[in-house]
């Protein structure tokens, strides 16, 4: 299986933020990973991987697709290399979990995080995965009920793995819908919505990249079910707004992810997200609302 | 809605082509504005002569209602006393959230009407914020006076 980051970011005592990076874990880490960025405008390169500043005690984390711009990126390569220093690796696999195969084994990341909300179950729930040996060496993060085994005044014995981690009343009908949510997507098989995402993603990307004034973010670049775009002279949260009222739901921002915006030197861009419930039809009426925008707009390539 | 209530012409003039953006030199007055959720940035600089504002301008980036918003908002403050711009900031905003709007004297209603284009926001909550940016980093501007401070819509 070819899996791809779109970035990776860090522990606090050794950070590793490549620029790719989604935000919430930038903030984690303090430092920035040098050897892995964005190598010029709109292309994501991996430069000089083969000495990263990591540390044994060190974990790094790392996005399976770039949230914002959709970029597949080499997992593999980066844990195998993060291995060889001796850090552990989580991986953001939000991206990747409702659209790919993923095998933690295979992969031998040490941690694999995700969220219920990215694959078309309930928000406020994920899973995070863990080698079970380093979640055994773990201490608890929070205390509650079912957290522990025995208390006493003199020594309290904690649970054993995963229930020393789920301190409290559990989160029960998420876990019920998350549970339908795995069961929807295996249902449809990860191979047939694979299949279906890469060809519409392929369908919009040449769509999109023959209309006069609109320019993709990341062209040329493996991409996966999202398509990050600018069209010139409108800006992007003009753009959602017009597209809004023409039914058409897109993201308009840095999306969480404003070091790669600013390496990219763009404020914002507009990104459409695809999923198993699009088709050809909603990438025309994507186009055909940017054409009404740039015509509002009175910009290269409107009807008028 | 109709898409061309909120992008009037005067918006997408001044959107894309505003006017009084630039710096002012050794400025009595300035503030930052800055909306974090969309990445806009917005910079006011004043030039107070006593009561009264003598220049005005902004620089930044963002979307054409909020550069259209700080182009038009320059327009007007330009020669205003403090206690008129006051009058109109607090007209201002509640014409654009709908609240009861407070009274104005017949010399700052031709003002007001000026800003009337901006008030299709309101049928766009998620807009408003843009509208109002410039505004409130002008705010913050005669409050600090030259510290620069920094206003978030957050």
């Amino acid at each position: 299986m070819r899996v791809l980051i779109g970035d990776a970011h860090i522990s606090n005592d050794l950070g590793a933020a490549p620029d790719v990076e989604h935000r919430s874990i930038i903030r984690i880490g303090h430092t920035r990973v040098k050897d892995l960025r964005v190598a010029r405008r709109h292309d994501i390169r991996i430069h000089g991987f083969t000495r990263p500043p990591l540390r044994s005690t060190s974990v790094s984390g790392d996005q399976v697709i770039a949230n914002a711009i959709g970029s597949l990126l080499p997992v593999e390569r980066i844990i195998r290399l993060a291995h060889t220093r001796g850090a552990k690796v989580l991986i953001d696999g939000c991206q990747a979990i409702p659209r790919m195969k993923v095998d933690v084994r295979a992969l031998d990341c040490d941690f694999y995080a995700f969220s219920g909300h990215k694959m078309y179950g309930p928000s406020g729930i994920g899973v995070l995965y863990g080698k079970l040996a380093l979640l055994d060496a773990m201490p608890p993060w929070q205390g509650g009920g079912d957290m522990i085994l025995n208390v006493t005044f003199e020594k309290t014995t904690y649970n054993e793995t995963p229930h020393k981690f789920e301190a409290g009343t559990p989160d029960i009908s998420g876990t019920i819908g998350l549970g339908m949510a795995v069961d929807y997507i295996e249902g449809i098989g990860r191979e047939r919505i694979f299949d279906h995402e890469e060809a519409l993603t392929g369908y919009g990307v040449d769509v999109l990249s023959q209309m006069p004034g609109v320019r993709l973010i990341g062209a040329g670049q493996r991409r996966f079910g999202v398509l990050s775009f600018e069209v010139e002279g409108i800006h992007p949260h003009d753009l959602a707004t017009i597209l809004d009222q023409h039914k058409v739901a897109v993201r308009a921002g840095h999306h969480c992810a404003q070091p790669l915006m600013d390496k990219l030197g763009l404020a914002a861009t507009t990104r459409a997200s695809l999923g198993i419930y699009n088709d050809e039809s909603d990438i025309d009426a994507l186009a055909d609302a940017i054409r009404a925008a740039q015509a509002i707009f009175g910009r290269p390539g409107s009807a008028r | 809605m109709d898409l061309r209530d909120l992008y009037q012409d005067i918006i997408l003039d001044h959107g894309q082509h505003p006017r009084n953006k630039r710096a002012i030199d050794h400025p009595s007055h300035f503030a930052h504005g800055n909306n974090p959720l969309c990445g806009d940035k917005v910079t006011i600089y004043l030039k107070m002569e006593g009561e009264r504002i003598a220049d005005v301008s902004f620089e930044g980036r963002g979307c054409a209602i909020s550069t259209a918003a700080a182009s038009l908002m320059t327009e007007i403050l330009k020669g205003k006393t403090v206690v008129e711009a006051d009058t109109l900031l607090r007209a201002y905003t509640a014409k654009l959230t709908g609240s009861a709007e407070p009274e104005i004297g017949a010399e700052l209603t031709d003002d007001l009407d000026r800003l009337e284009p901006l008030s299709g926001v309101r049928a766009f909550p998620i807009r408003v914020k843009c509208a109002t940016l410039p505004w409130r980093a002008f705010e913050a501007a005669l409050k600090g006076g030259a510290l620069g401070e920094t206003v978030k819509t957050e």
